[in-house]
């Protein structure tokens, strides 16, 4: 474990943890713009944090520990697995204790949590919305795993900052298995992380909202943290993605300091694209009714077994 | 993992692009974006004829590249659409319940003709015959729209990408059928499309719909 190794590791951390916030301002701006809105600032996501940290928590009489805990749980787990998605380069020393399929779980320890607080209140929009997290939940993670198998196929191993090393040394080529599956991790990200298709984010008291239902009853610190979670889930959904289908301009390998430096700006530059392209998928199309829930995921499944099928077949 | 030349890798592409294309068919309610979907395929299986014959150098195979872009891309989705247009289906959809189902279902079939594929890839000598499976696949998942239909046009579009799934697999295995056959077929295909028409007037006067569900109970029971 050298210097530069461990420089790297924090180095990704600390800008997931700072930058999380900004990303999702820069896709709420994005998405004022294509709408006519006049944009709120790319700083508005910590303007709200920063208020949320100095107001007074309001807790319900019956909450358990676990309510109380919670938001500390989802935020440390979303940490964590910033911190072995490989986004500025791939010698990380803690990718070696957990591969992508450990960050699959990991998510998935989030998610549980998740639902479980917003169920210990008792009311029925926090259980109604966990419900229906579940739901997304179990059906997005077969999609997401299926992804992460092409991927794995093609570089024969299950390591996120393998995988990532593999494509970036590999020659240039046309790969449809990795487009389809590209697809589907797409729509598996929307579907997640609470966006448009599936749920509206920008939306606060409606039925068929599914995230915002189950952070109902949290404020002060704790809806801050799970605010913040919930970037950082985004965030890290992005950087999954990068990692797998665009990995290049990566520190690959036992890369000099020097070409962190050259990372951290493509970092940057993907973070703009995927930002605005997110933002006009979430523009161009409405929000699916619940119950077409499974068919787009049903979908999404479909073109992660595809993709892995004409890996099969045709190699490529 | 070795690298493929250029123009089978793009062939590969196309492959993939067949098969997607097949499970849009197969998901899709709306019968004019079914015929917008045939057009693609029929684009998409153009570039293919003509990637084929540029590799191989078969002069012949440009006139079938040819033959499919008037009669699959321009012709006959312009027929179809002006038909739905006269029928007054415009904005008919198709009643399925279970896409999800049916799509994974879908997926055990191109599992299934992954399989069948196998032992005619080893004993093909073609360098497309990676692609056989595929085209196989695309078939059988036009065979499985036509199944989970009920209105007669979206049956016919069903056909039509069969058509598309048989000629592809042609291509594949043997570089195409001799030119006679592909005439005739064509021919088949373009006279079937005309009877269809002249026949859906008829369903609709009988019937009143193109619900194929109608020809299900025998006349008593009406």
């Amino acid at each position: 474990m050298s210097v530069t190794e461990l420089l790297t590791q924090s180095l990704e951390m600390i800008a997931a943890v700072a930058a999380a916030p900004l990303f999702l301002g820069w896709i709420n701006q994005c998405r004022a713009w294509l709408q006519n809105r006049s944009a709120p600032s790319v700083l508005q996501p910590y303007r709200v944090i920063h208020k949320l940290f100095h107001k007074d928590a309001v807790i319900a009489a019956n909450a358990s520990p676990l309510f109380r805990g919670a938001p500390y749980i989802v935020f440390g787990v979303m940490v964590v697995a910033a911190a072995i998605i490989p986004s500025m380069g791939t010698r990380l020393p803690f990718t070696v204790a957990a591969d992508a399929i450990a960050l699959v779980g990991l998510l998935a320890t989030a998610r549980v949590f998740m639902a479980l607080a917003a169920m210990d209140i008792g009311t029925a929009f926090g259980t109604l919305g966990a419900r229906r997290e579940m739901m997304v939940g179990f059906l997005a993670e077969p999609a997401l795993l299926m992804v992460i198998f092409v991927a794995s196929l093609i570089s024969a191993t299950t390591s996120l900052p393998k995988i990532s090393e593999h494509l970036t040394t590999e020659a240039i080529g046309l790969y449809p298995s990795l487009a389809f599956t590209a697809v589907a991790f797409t729509m598996v990200l929307l579907a997640e992380n609470a966006r448009i298709p599936i749920d509206n984010p920008s939306t606060h008291l409606e039925l068929t909202m599914i995230h915002e239902a189950m952070l109902l009853e949290y404020s002060a610190r704790h809806l801050a943290l799970m605010e913040w979670a919930a970037a950082l889930k985004l965030f890290n959904y992005a950087c999954i993605g990068f990692a797998l289908f665009v990995p290049w301009g990566i520190a690959a390998g036992a890369a000099a300091p020097s070409a962190l430096l050259i990372a951290i700006p493509v970092l940057g530059l993907k973070l703009l694209l995927a930002g605005g392209g997110l933002a006009l998928i979430e523009t161009l199309s409405a929000k699916l009714r619940v119950f077409r829930a499974p068919e787009f995921l049903a979908t999404a499944f479909l073109f992660a077994v595809l993709g892995l099928l004409v890996h099969l077949l045709l190699g490529g | 993992m070795t690298q493929l030349s250029w123009d089978l890798q793009l062939l590969n592409v196309c492959a993939a692009l067949l098969l997607l294309l097949a499970f849009a068919m197969l998901s899709q309610r709306r019968i004019v974006t079914l015929v917008d979907l045939l057009a693609m395929q029929g684009a998409v299986l153009c570039i293919a004829t003509v990637l084929v014959a540029w590799r191989t150098g078969k002069s012949h195979l440009y006139v079938s590249a040819l033959l499919t872009l008037g009669l699959k891309v321009l012709f006959l989705p312009w027929l179809l659409r002006r038909l739905i247009r006269r029928l007054e289906v415009y904005w008919d959809t198709e009643p399925m319940d279970n896409i999800g189902g049916t799509m994974l279902l879908g997926l055990l079939i191109v599992i299934f003709a992954f399989g069948l594929a196998q032992p005619i890839s080893a004993l093909a000598s073609t360098s497309t015959k990676s692609t056989i499976g595929v085209a196989v696949a695309v078939t059988l998942l036009a065979f499985l729209t036509m199944i989970t239909r009920k209105k007669a046009m979206s049956q016919i579009v069903g056909f039509l990408s069969m058509e598309n799934g048989l000629f592809f697999a042609a291509m594949s295995a043997t570089y195409g059928m001799p030119m006679v056959v592909e005439f005739g077929v064509a021919l088949d295909v373009l006279v079937a499309m005309l009877v269809l028409g002249v026949f859906f007037f008829q369903i609709r006067e009988r019937f009143e719909s193109l619900d194929l569900r109608h020809f299900e109970s025998l006349k008593e029971d009406r």
